[in-house]
């Protein structure tokens, strides 16, 4: 009996990733939904700037890369080349899809667009190393914040799940951290989920994961996972944000 | 003889994509080309093709990146300064050699510029047109009937050399209704082996990507790119002479100004000054070749453009200076008119 391989659609090559980086994880549990619903012939997956930029050689899938940003809008282009067989999913860190991306972001969901994303959110820009992101914490240090993240000049950080649950369109939004067992298996939970949407026609579903960033955080892996759950998670709660088919059920009963 | 139907320019375009088997149109609302997008609005749904108005150009240009990555024949049109948000897109559909085709219908520039007709986006489409080294397919119509035979034209060489073909047309040409024929040949399909449309269990993967970390793979495939741009330019330049057997004026003009400077020659003519014109079809690839035999008998080259002058430097160096080369031009959305272009032609017969 086996007890542990790597799932088939995910590149048996190594991965550029730090140690401690939780990109590896995230990778891993998309390529075991991807086994498990058997969907890994028609998948075709959309890679952002950033760390996750070199995606496009650990999926065992088709793939594109995307401009910065702008994986929102590929999927879609990707999504209505072919609606009936094509599975659609972006992965997207918090500087592509929460700044520059914003606007594709936005309204990929407000059109419901059959697409699923997977939102890495880790607070800062890592592939540029280690600036402000538009999820940075308030007083987090960063290259481009060295004093730490001033409200009064930047404003806050933004809270994506929360923000794109006030809009009509979207399927599904739900917010999980991958830096404990339990949080890993309740992430393989709601991505497969969002996947099972797109798979029922249900429509956007976005999955935002609280990561960890080491490297550029300064921390050791253990303390940046710690981190998480100590500055991250009372800003960012973890939940679901919009479950409409779940919401629309609950009116009927 | 085909029937011919009254139409404007710009549903010309539209009705010519979906001739050519385009399902799939994604733009933004702007002056002067919504036509288009109105057109593929109505008849998409109708044909099961997608039309969808995009959140921005950069958007809508990057949904085009999509649908071409699955191997479908695409589109997208805009005016000036849409093309300007859209030239990140066409660096990326460049560098990751996709087929596309792209509308230009030009206003004038720079900065929102003004509604008017205007041709001076020239250096943006053929030099270029966003970062880094690549070609675009550029193609001028000069009437209505152009604006339809060359989509259908620029969807076929956009699939046969994997680039961006880009209708360049004006104000004028998308506004203005002339009859037009859409009968056209059943045009070749492409196989698309590279297409991320799912490998179906059947097929490796496919990686549509522009990032080539390694500088030696990166200048290989702008080698690559090259080697091909270099049979565009042998096989696929296009032009037309007009009067030029005995001409001692050449005039160069493109689009509409092709369409004033016509009526300027035929007015010349009938006063006896030997004057005709060469007009690019395809601006890049530029025409070299009617200006090695026209150097050798015209005396004078005037460029008649609606800019400050930007096809000059190409038909200078077409010309390679060996006869002046002079400028007509209007620019800001004005349109030269046959009077000026007439002035010119007698003022450099002097």
């Amino acid at each position: 009996m086996k007890v542990f391989e790597k799932p088939k659609s995910l590149a048996d090559v190594p991965q550029h990733y730090c140690p401690g980086c939780t990109h590896g994880i995230v990778h891993r549990l998309i390529a075991e939904v991807i086994d498990e619903l058997g969907i890994e012939g028609n998948t075709i997956g959309i890679a952002p700037v950033g760390c996750a930029v070199l995606a496009y050689n650990y999926f065992n899938c088709d793939m594109i890369e995307a401009a910065h940003g702008r994986a929102p809008a590929v999927a879609t282009g990707v999504k209505r080349a072919d609606p009936e067989n094509n599975i659609v999913f972006a992965y997207q860190g918090d500087g592509d899809l929460a700044s520059i991306g914003m606007a594709e972001t936005v309204h990929a969901a407000a059109r419901n667009e059959n697409i699923t994303i997977i939102f890495i959110n880790n607070a800062i820009y890592g592939m540029t190393g280690g600036q402000m992101a538009p999820t940075s914490l308030v007083g987090q240090v960063t290259q481009t914040s060295p004093y730490g993240r001033k409200s009064e000049d930047c404003g806050y950080p933004i809270k994506v799940c929360e923000m794109l649950s006030q809009l009509e369109g979207p399927e599904f939004l739900q917010r999980v951290a991958v830096n404990s067992v339990k949080g890993v298996k309740n992430a393989k939970k709601a991505i497969k989920k969002g996947f099972q949407n797109q798979l029922d026609k249900k429509g956007f579903s976005l999955i935002e994961v609280i990561s960890s960033c080491p490297t550029n955080w300064g921390l050791s892996p253990q303390e940046a996972l710690k981190w998480i759950d100590e500055k991250m998670i009372p800003y960012y709660p973890l939940g679901v944000y919009k479950d409409r088919s779940a919401e629309l059920e609950g009116e009927n009963e | 003889m085909s029937e011919k139907v009254l139409m404007k320019g710009n549903e010309a375009i539209a009705e010519a994509a979906l001739k050519a088997g385009c399902k799939h149109y994604f733009g933004y609302p702007i002056t002067p080309q919504t036509e288009i997008a109105a057109y593929m609005a109505k008849r998409m749904p109708k044909i099961g093709g997608t039309f969808l108005q995009a959140e921005s150009e950069i958007a809508a240009i990057n949904m085009v990146y999509g649908v071409s990555s699955a191997g479908k024949r695409v589109m997208t049109s805009s005016s000036s300064p849409g093309i300007s948000l859209k030239s990140e897109g066409l660096s990326y559909l460049a560098g990751a050699d996709l087929p596309a085709l792209v509308v230009n219908v030009q206003r004038g520039g720079p900065g929102l510029g003004g509604i008017q007709p205007s041709q001076s986006d020239y250096f943006q489409a053929t030099k270029g047109g966003g970062h880094g080294d690549f070609r675009m397919i550029v193609l001028a119509p000069a009437s209505v009937s152009e604006m339809a035979h060359l989509t259908v034209k620029g969807f076929d060489l956009a699939d046969k050399y994997r680039m961006t073909a880009m209708i360049l047309a004006d104000g004028t040409l998308g506004q203005m209704m002339e009859p037009v024929s859409m009968d056209f040949d059943v045009k070749e399909t492409y196989e698309k082996p590279w297409a991320t449309d799912g490998t179906k269990g059947k097929r490796e993967k496919n990686v549509v990507n522009s990032l080539f970390l390694d500088p030696q793979t990166l200048e290989d495939k702008v080698f690559e790119r090259y080697e091909r741009y270099k049979k565009i330019e042998e096989n696929e330049t296009l032009y037309e002479n007009y009067l030029m057997n005995d001409a001692e004026i050449c005039i160069v003009a493109f689009g509409i100004s092709a369409r004033v400077s016509k009526n300027a020659i035929d007015e010349a003519r009938k006063m006896g000054v030997k004057v005709g014109m060469i007009r690019p079809i395809t601006l890049w690839p530029f025409p070299k070749k009617p200006f090695k035999d026209a150097v050798t008998k015209v005396k004078k080259i005037i460029t008649v453009e609606m800019s400050m002058g930007q096809m000059i430097e190409d038909v200078k160096l077409a010309s390679e200076c060996k006869v002046p080369v002079e400028l007509c031009n209007r620019t800001g959305g004005m349109i030269p008119t046959p009077e000026q272009v007439l002035q010119a032609i007698l003022k450099a017969n002097k």
